[in-house]
């Protein structure tokens, strides 16, 4: 497929620290990766250079090459502002805009970004929200807040919101983690149909939760507290999780240690 | 963690480490894990005792911050308020009538405090909005730092050496007259750090996953800004314009020194004397011994604090109708 979502040789670093090293993977579209390891080995770093939002931390910075559909996504011609278009992103904790109502945070990214037509809004709000499986339970409170919603509705309004501007990439960072199991269960489903549209990645510190939803998962590692993180193995699901290569993938995915 | 893991698996193996850990563990339980019941009951007489100095000594201390607080509204009420009640107070000047004559209003000593306190806010506020933004989303490194510290010394600046800086570059160096004008840049200088610090701190209890949540839509920054994280800090920013607001309305020493003082009405900021409040206060106050005076300065003191008050529950109100919703 063309567009493959390419990291070739990435090494991510907070100011002088290397937090991350020697990262080399590929996402295929309409699949789902998921990023598994203990916490600090640089999963969520990872995740956050796919979109540049490395770079919103001060001293975030980016050696190697990442490649969407075959553009560099850190060449100098790129706009990071169009990069986080096409690549969205879903966060750990429930972040709905506190002044917006649903309706207005469904739309937010579509509006900021100058779409004023009231019935494409309408028709982009709908569409979301059914897409993310919330639209029957907000339906007929869409100007009521959004901060008022429980908290596995407003990490559904963050996915609508996310999949309302149409990108290509679903970064999805511990999307479960503040969420009870039914709402797991719902974002978990809603992942799985989602991955008809779009390449979704997703980091998670659930192993039967990356057994279940992905096609693809990624085990990072670090050697010692202070050391860069790095990739161990990635690899088809089942593999990695029956017939890992590496012990530390073995000892991790068997509960051993993390 | 690696420690915990070693330890456990060298104890699942029995060496000495293992042997060690155990002792340590069952000597740690006897220390913490005792099979008393625990105490339900209230804690000891002393700490009773402790409790209640603490309690009587936090309330006496608000009591006394109350007394002076009571007392001056006290005073300004019930010495003021029987002009107030007169509807030629808020429409008549001081035009025509000496010191010991009753009658006659505040209405341009109104005007000139409301004119300048606009005008010092049209220009302090979006100053010290965009000041604040820069030192919190924008600003890294050295300038950020000269910047805030700039800040800083210029909260410290006395009312005095604002109006006396400001009548030096005005009136001596430029050659111009006294004027409202100049009035209010030298309350622009006190109001731009209430603003700024005020902005500054409301802007920085914005959580960081609002702005992540913006960009990761494709926003760009200045966007994020205007529409996500200025409208979550509104009703804060508001608060900090009303209190820097309140701070300017009831300064005199720039007045003083660059306002004088007159009787009529006069709303022109680029011409000629304005009376304001403050300085109609100062005017009565000279008058010493004249009933009149004393009853027209706790007048305009009363109708200076009802101003600011009804300036901040404007604000109150304006914060409540554009902010987070709940």
């Amino acid at each position: 497929m063309a567009n493959r979502l390419k990291v070739e040789d990435v090494n991510i670093y907070y100011g002088a620290f290397k937090a991350v090293e020697g990262v080399t993977l590929t996402f295929e579209p309409r699949s789902v990766t998921a990023f598994i390891g203990p916490s600090g080995c640089g999963k969520s770093t990872v995740l956050r250079t796919l979109n540049r939002m490395h770079e919103v931390i001060p001293g975030g910075r980016v050696e190697g090459s990442i490649t969407l559909a075959g553009q560099n996504l850190y060449a100098a011609e790129v706009d990071p502002v169009a990069v986080r278009r096409t690549v969205g992103m879903v966060f750990q904790r429930p972040n709905p805009f506190p002044t917006m109502t649903i309706f207005d945070n469904v739309v937010a990214g579509l509006r900021l970004n100058g779409l004023r037509n009231k019935s494409e809004l309408a028709d982009a709000a709908e569409r979301s929200l059914r897409g993310a499986n919330l639209w029957n339970e907000v339906k007929d409170r869409l100007n009521k807040p959004g901060a008022g919603l429980s908290g596995g509705q407003q990490q559904r309004l963050c996915i609508a919101r996310a999949i309302a501007v149409e990108p290509h990439v679903l970064l999805m960072d511990e999307p479960c983690s503040a969420l009870d199991p039914i709402s797991t269960q719902a974002i978990e489903d809603l992942i799985e149909e989602l991955k008809t549209d779009y390449m979704i990645v997703i980091v998670t510190h659930n192993l039967q939760q990356a057994a279940r939803v992905s096609d693809q998962t990624a085990f990072f590692n670090l050697a010692a507290t202070g050391q860069p993180g790095k990739l161990v193995e990635v690899g088809p699901t089942p593999r990695i999780f029956e017939h890992p290569v590496h012990e530390s993938t073995e000892a991790y995915v068997s509960g051993r240690f993390g | 963690m690696s420690a915990t893991s070693a330890a456990e698996t060298a104890e699942a193996r029995g060496t000495p480490l293992s042997r060690l850990v155990a002792a340590r563990r069952a000597a740690y339980r006897a220390d913490v894990v005792t099979d008393d019941p625990p105490q339900l009951t209230r804690g000891s007489a002393s700490r009773r005792l402790t409790d209640q100095v603490a309690r009587v000594v936090m309330w006496a201390s608000f009591g006394l911050a109350m007394v002076p607080l009571v007392w001056i509204l006290g005073t300004v009420v019930a010495r003021g308020y029987e002009l107030l009640l007169a509807s030629s107070w808020w429409t008549l000047s001081q035009r025509n009538i000496n010191a010991a004559d009753v009658g006659g209003g505040a209405v341009h000593a109104i005007q000139g405090t409301l004119i300048q306190a606009a005008v010092t806010a049209a220009i302090s506020v979006p100053l010290g909005i965009f000041t604040a933004i820069y030192l919190v989303e924008y600003g890294r490194g050295r300038l950020a730092r000269a910047v805030s510290f700039m800040v800083d010394i210029l909260s410290g600046v006395p009312s005095i050496v604002a109006a006396l800086f400001v009548y030096a570059v005005w009136v001596t160096t430029f050659g111009f007259q006294r004027i409202g004008f100049a009035v209010c840049l030298s309350l622009v200088l006190l109001m731009i750090p209430v603003v700024v610090r005020s902005t500054e701190e409301m802007l920085k209890l914005v959580p960081n996953g609002l702005r992540e949540g913006s960009y990761a839509l494709g926003v760009p920054k200045w966007i994020t800004i205007t529409r996500i994280v200025l409208p979550t800090a509104f009703s804060g920013i508001v608060t900090g314009v009303m209190l820097g607001l309140a701070r300017v309305m009831g300064e005199t020493a720039p007045l003083l020194i660059l306002g004088p003082y007159t009787k009529s009405i006069a709303t022109n900021l680029f011409d000629g004397y304005m009376p304001t409040l403050p300085t109609m206060i100062n005017q009565d106050r000279t008058e010493i011994g004249l009933d009149s005076a004393m009853e027209r300065m706790w007048a305009a003191a009363l109708t200076l604090i009802l101003i600011v008050l009804a300036l901040n529950l404007v604000g109150r109100w304006a914060a409540r109708r554009s902010s987070v919703r709940r």
